[in-house]
C-alpha cells in the first residue's frame, strides 16, 4: 500500500479512470439516451410536460 | 398502476414540524450563550445536552425526513413505477420518526455517546440501522422495478446518500455495551478521532450534500420548467464528487495528534473538492438560463437559486478553511459556526423549503402553494435571517481568532479568553436575531402548508407509462 510504484499505478489508473467517465459522457452515442432522460423530472402527473408539448405522443 | 403517495406527504409534513423544532432549539440555545442564565439551571436544558438536540433534530430529523421523503417521490416519478414493498416505507416512516422522539428523550437526559453528530446511544443505534437498511430495500427495490430505460441522475445522488450514510452509521458506531444506556467506542485516541471525523466530514458530503443535490438536481429543471443544463456534466459531477468527499474528513483535525501526512491529505483533497462542487453549482444555476425572468416572479425559484449561492459559498470557504495556516485562525472560532450554517441554513434548509413548495402542492393534485405573497415572505424573512447569522459569526470568529493569538513583546498574552467573549456578545445578540427571523419563516411556511394540504382529497395519481428509449431496455 505505501510502496512508490503502488502509489503511482494508483494515480494514473484513476486518472483514466476519470478521463474515461468524460468520454463517456461526451460520447456522441449517449446524447440522445441523456436528452430523454434528462426530461424525467418535467414530466407531470396528468401526462404534460410543461414547454416539450410537442413531443408527447 | 398508482404512485404510492401516503408515505411522500407523511415526510414531507413532518419536515416541516421537525424543521421548527430543531430551529426553535437552535434559537434557544443560541439565546443561553447571549444569557446563560436561559438554562433556568435545569440540567435537561443546558446548553451541552441542548446542542446535540439541536444538531440531531435539524440535520436527522428536519434534513432526514426531507431527504427520505422526496426520494421516495423522486424514485417513483423518474422510474414511472409506484414504490417496492409498501409495508416497508410505511414502516421506515415510523421507524425513523421513533429514532427521532427516542433522540429527543436521551439527549436532554444525558444519555449520550459524545461523538459528535453521533450521539445517540446503541439501542437507538441499532433501530437506525434497522430502519435505514428498510429504506435501502424499498429505494433500490424500486429502482430494480422501473419501467425507464435510464436511472434518472437525482437517483444516482440519493443512491450515493443511503449507501455511504449506512457504512458511515456503522463503522463509526462500532461500541461495547456495559448498560442499556452506556456504551464505549471501539476505538480510543488519534485512531477513534480520524474515524470520527471521516464519519462526520462524509456525512456532511453524502447526508447534507449529495443528498441536497439529488434534490436539487430533480426540483430545479422541474420548477424551472427545462431540462438541467447539462446532463453530461451532472455524470461528471457525480462520480468526482463522491470519489474525492471520502478523504477531506482530516481537515477537522489540523494540528492535532493525526499524523501530520494525514492532514495534508485532508488538505489537499478539501483543495480538489471546489471543482465538482462548483461544476455541480454551475449545472444547477445555469438551468436557469434563457429564463432567467422566471427569478422575478418565483419566489420557490428564488428559494432554490440562493440555495445554489450559499451552496457555491460555502463550497469555497470550506476549502479555503481547510489550508492549515488558515485554520490555524478559524479552528475552534465561530466563523466555523458560521460556515457550518452558511452550508446549513443557506444550502440544506434553503433547497429543502424549496423543493417542499415545488412538491407539496403536487402530492394534493394542486398547480401550486396555496398563497405565493407567503412564500416571498417566507423567503425574504429567511435570506435576511442567514445573512445576520453567518456575517456576524465570520466577524466574531475573525475577531475570536486574531484575539487569542495576539501576544505582548514579553511573550504573554495579550488577552484572556474571558475578554473573548466578552468581546464576543454584541455578535452573538446578532445571530440570535438571524435564528429568530429564520424560524420565524418556518412558521410561515407551515401556515401555508396547513392552508394547502388540509381537506384536500387524496387521490391516487396513474403511474406514468413505461419509456424505453436509445436501444436500452429492460
Amino acid at each position: 500500500m505505501n510502496s512508490p510504484v503502488y502509489q503511482g499505478v494508483m494515480l494514473i489508473l484513476m486518472l483514466i479512470a476519470f478521463l474515461g467517465i468524460w468520454a463517456w459522457a461526451w460520447s456522441r452515442k449517449r446524447k440522445d439516451t441523456f436528452d430523454h432522460a434528462s426530461r424525467l423530472p418535467l414530466e407531470e402527473d396528468d401526462g404534460t410536460v410543461p414547454g416539450h408539448e410537442e413531443d408527447r405522443n | 398502476m398508482t404512485y404510492t403517495d401516503k408515505v411522500v406527504r407523511q415526510f414531507a409534513v413532518m419536515t416541516v414540524v421537525w424543521g421548527i423544532v430543531g430551529m426553535a432549539v437552535g434559537v434557544l440555545i443560541a439565546a443561553q450563550l447571549w444569557l446563560p442564565a436561559l438554562n433556568f439551571d435545569v440540567a435537561w436544558l443546558s446548553y451541552g445536552r441542548l446542542r446535540p438536540l439541536h444538531t440531531n433534530a435539524v440535520i436527522f430529523a428536519f434534513g432526514g425526513s426531507a431527504l427520505i421523503g422526496t426520494s421516495l417521490y423522486v424514485v417513483q416519478r423518474t422510474c414511472h413505477v409506484r414504490l417496492f414493498a409498501e409495508k416497508l416505507a410505511s414502516f421506515v416512516f415510523w421507524g425513523w420518526q421513533t429514532v427521532i422522539v427516542a433522540a429527543a428523550i436521551t439527549l436532554p437526559l444525558g444519555i449520550t455517546q459524545s461523538k459528535e453528530y453521533a450521539e445517540l446511544e446503541w439501542p437507538i443505534d441499532l433501530l437506525i440501522t434497522v430502519v435505514w437498511v428498510a429504506y435501502a430495500v424499498v429505494f433500490f427495490g424500486t429502482i430494480i422495478k422501473r419501467r425507464v430505460s435510464h436511472i434518472y441522475v437525482a437517483n444516482w445522488f440519493y443512491a450515493a446518500f443511503i449507501l455511504t450514510i449506512a457504512l458511515l452509521h456503522i463503522v463509526n458506531n462500532l461500541a461495547i455495551p456495559v448498560s442499556l444506556v452506556k456504551s464505549y467506542p471501539i476505538y480510543s485516541g488519534a485512531v477513534d478521532a480520524m474515524v470520527q471525523w471521516w464519519y462526520g466530514h462524509n456525512a456532511v458530503g453524502f447526508f447534507l450534500t449529495a443528498g441536497f443535490l439529488a434534490m436539487m438536481y430533480y426540483f430545479v429543471p422541474k420548477q424551472a420548467e427545462g431540462p438541467v443544463y447539462s446532463y453530461r456534466l451532472s455524470i461528471v459531477h457525480f462520480w468526482a464528487l463522491i470519489a474525492i468527499y471520502m478523504w477531506a474528513g482530516p481537515h477537522h483535525l489540523h494540528y492535532t495528534a493525526l499524523p501530520d501526512w494525514i492532514q495534508s491529505l485532508g488538505m489537499v483533497f478539501s483543495l480538489i473538492l471546489l471543482a465538482p462542487s462548483w461544476g455541480g453549482m454551475i449545472n444547477g444555476m445555469m438551468t436557469l438560463s434563457g429564463a432567467w425572468h422566471k427569478l422575478r416572479t418565483d419566489p420557490v425559484l428564488k428559494f432554490m437559486i440562493v440555495a445554489l449561492s450559499f451552496y457555491g459559498m460555502s463550497t469555497f470557504e470550506g476549502p479555503m478553511m481547510s489550508i492549515k495556516t488558515v485554520n490555524a485562525l478559524s479552528h475552534y472560532t465561530d466563523w466555523t459556526i458560521g460556515h457550518v450554517h452558511s452550508g446549513a441554513l443557506g444550502w440544506v434548509a434553503m433547497m429543502t423549503i424549496g423543493s417542499l413548495y415545488c412538491l407539496i402542492p403536487r402530492l394534493v393534485g394542486e398547480k401550486e402553494m396555496h398563497s405565493i405573497r407567503a412564500i416571498d415572505l417566507h423567503f425574504w424573512i429567511s435570506t435576511i435571517g442567514v445573512v445576520l447569522y453567518i456575517s456576524s459569526m465570520w466577524i466574531a470568529g475573525v475577531m475570536q481568532g486574531l484575539m487569542w493569538r495576539a501576544f505582548n513583546d514579553d511573550g504573554s498574552l495579550t488577552y484572556t479568553f474571558i475578554e473573548t467573549i466578552a468581546a464576543t456578545k454584541p455578535y452573538y445578540v446578532v445571530r440570535l436575531a438571524g435564528g429568530v427571523l429564520f424560524l420565524s419563516g418556518m412558521f410561515v411556511m407551515a401556515w401555508n402548508v396547513w392552508h394547502t394540504m388540509r381537506n384536500k382529497q387524496h387521490e391516487p395519481v396513474p403511474a406514468s407509462a413505461p419509456a424505453y428509449w436509445g436501444g436500452e431496455s429492460a
